[in-house]
């Protein structure tokens, strides 16, 4: 799938930055830096990889700036970058 | 014949049976007008001299106040000082450290500060510690432990740098001054009392020196050494920030409003009871919804304790509370009260609030409301390392105040973001949960199962409990299982409890 760059969410207690860019390289290299990286870091990571790939993306580099968001606003985030990358509006 | 001649050999006698010597009259009168006389008192030198003559030595304890919190430049100031005059192994014990005081992580790098004894950490300051930047654990007490420490010998400090708004070159000092040169204004002295009154030398550092008598002042100069003019000692408009900030979070709002609700059933709240609010937006904003309910009601409260804010000083204007008795004060409301009200009162630390003193305050404290950082499952309060295992707040007031109260509430959220603050167990003991009696949270009220009557008295009024346990599980199923955190082995912080036993440790955070 033909990236571009993009990205959703904000820097705000609860929330999280989430910015996808072409990659190169086969996989998704997520880079996260997180407030609460060394409790839950693992997990987040998860759901943002587990989301792209519900999505059909494969192949891209994330950026993740959390601040402590929940699962739930971390999927949202994800995939509100990944429409705004891919063109493809999930949601109609 | 008795002319005083007759007596003089009564008089060797009677000297010579005390061991005293006998009066010889070469007293000269000084004849400098008194107001030329008093700016050549001295006890007025410069900051090095008063280090120099201090007979501050490598290794010895010197100590601060945190008045200004984040507005404090004492602290800096005098560390920087000693590091430039080639002290090393100094043991710092300041009634607390926050953000502003990071400058310090250099000091303890080249040796200056080797040993720290303190309320709190912050900041980078508090992150650089966790991660295990000094080879000497840091003391934590309370503030009526530390106040009672002081008194007892327990922490002995050689000399005191205590930053006043005002001081008469004697050492007459206060908070806030009533020159019209006034710069700076913290109110309260309450930490630094007991550092002035049992300190081996005292230097007030002050950015306001005025004529004498400076009169309210709240440190004496019978236990004042030298008296140091500076610029400035801290930036009054940084006191109320950090985690004594006015609230609009509706969060806090809610918190505070089903507080109230809790306080207002709990049996406590009767004409003339005492109340306290703790740092932290819900516990000080608690004031403002009892206020309704203390008029409606035709309550009135005996006193108001602690941290005073400008919402404590309003009550007090309005007739609601008779007196505040002001360990610190919160805001530039609270400072000017204390200036200007008789019935609003500073208290040294170890009147305010140390187990072992009869008269301290807290023992007369029916109602205390404290926020946290973590609760668990039994009641145990943290309010000092957060839940990355990192430290970021301060002991406070908290273990004292729950202790000593008649009901202790403690407010917090269920979540901070992704950070649970009910859990099984906290990161670390700060507060017995014996002492804690009700948990607040947006997602129900805990009673302690060791007080079945108040959890009565609530039920009874309509408000709703769950256990705590529910709690717990509320905020897990929302969040999911953290992680264990990475601690290391080095013990970085121990924790006293406010009886002088040691109650819990820190250890470091590995990177």
């Amino acid at each position: 799938m033909e990236l571009k760059n993009a990205m959703a969410g904000t820097l705000e207690s609860g929330d999280i930055l989430i910015q996808i860019a072409p990659s190169d390289v086969d996989g998704l290299h997520i880079e996260l830096d997180s407030t609460v990286a060394y409790q839950f870091g693992e997990q987040i990571k998860k759901v943002i990889i587990n989301t792209l790939l519900e999505l059909g993306i494969t192949q891209a580099n994330v950026k993740a700036t959390d601040k402590g968001a929940l699962d739930c606003t971390i999927k949202a985030r994800v995939t509100a970058a990944a429409v705004r990358s891919t063109g493809v509006d999930v949601w109609a | 014949m008795n002319s005083i001649k007759d007596r003089a050999e009564l008089i060797a006698a009677a000297a010579k049976k005390m061991g005293k010597e006998v009066f010889k009259d070469n007293l000269v009168k000084i004849s400098t007008p008194r107001h030329e006389l008093q700016k050549e008192a001295g006890k007025v030198v410069t900051l090095e001299e008063a280090i120099m003559k201090s007979g501050l030595k490598d290794g010895m304890t010197i100590s601060f106040h945190h008045h200004f919190r984040g507005g404090d430049k004492v602290i800096n100031m005098v560390v920087a000082k000693l590091a430039e005059m080639g002290f090393k192994n100094l043991h710092l014990a300041s009634s607390s450290l926050i953000d502003v005081h990071k400058p310090l992580i250099d000091q303890i790098k080249n040796g200056v500060i080797t040993k720290i004894s303190t309320s709190g950490l912050r900041g980078e300051l508090a992150t650089a510690i966790s991660h295990g930047l000094m080879e000497e654990p840091v003391v934590f007490r309370s503030h009526g432990s530390r106040g009672y420490a002081i008194a007892k010998g327990e922490l002995h400090i050689d000399v005191a740098f205590l930053g006043a708004s005002s001081s008469d070159p004697l050492g007459n000092a206060a908070g806030f001054s009533t020159s019209e040169n006034a710069k700076s204004i913290c109110g309260s002295l309450g930490y630094a009392l007991p550092d002035a009154k049992y300190a081996d030398c005292t230097i007030i550092l002050t950015d306001d020196l005025v004529d004498y008598p400076n009169q309210l002042n709240a440190i004496s100069e019978a236990d004042v050494d030298y008296v140091v003019v500076v610029d400035s000692v801290g930036d009054s408009s940084k006191i109320a920030s950090g985690a004594i900030r006015d609230t609009k979070n509706p969060r806090d709002i809610l918190l505070a409003k089903k507080a109230s609700k809790v306080i207002i059933n709990s049996g406590y709240f009767e004409d003339g009871f005492s109340l306290q609010t703790g740092s932290g937006g819900a516990s000080l904003a608690v004031t403002k919804y009892l206020r309704q309910a203390m008029i409606d009601k035709g309550i009135k409260a005996r006193f108001a304790l602690g941290g005073i804010t400008s919402h404590m000083v309003k009550l007090h204007q309005e007739g609601l509370i008779d007196r505040l008795i002001d360990v610190q004060s919160f805001d530039k409301v609270a400072a000017e009260s204390l200036l200007n009200d008789p019935m609003h009162k500073s208290v040294a630390a170890n009147e305010y609030a140390a187990m072992l003193e009869p008269g301290s305050a807290t023992h007369f404290l029916d109602v205390v409301i404290l926020s946290a950082l973590e609760v668990d499952v039994n009641f145990n309060v943290n309010v000092l390392v957060g839940s990355d295992g990192i430290i970021r707040g301060a002991i406070g007031g908290p273990p004292d105040t729950a202790a000593d109260s008649a009901l202790s509430v403690i407010v917090c959220p269920l979540l901070r973001g992704r950070i649970p603050c009910v859990v099984d167990e906290v990161t670390t003991l700060i507060t017995p949960g014996s002492t804690v009696d009700v948990v607040v949270t947006e997602f129900g009220i805990a009673v302690n199962p060791n007080r079945p009557k108040l959890k009565e008295r609530l039920e009874a009024a309509g408000i709703e409990t769950v256990e705590i346990t529910a709690l717990r599980d509320r905020a897990k199923s929302i969040i999911g299982e953290a992680a264990p955190l990475p601690f290391g082995d080095k013990v970085v912080g121990i924790v006293m409890n406010r009886d002088g036993s040691v109650m819990d440790v820190i250890k470091n955070i590995a990177d």
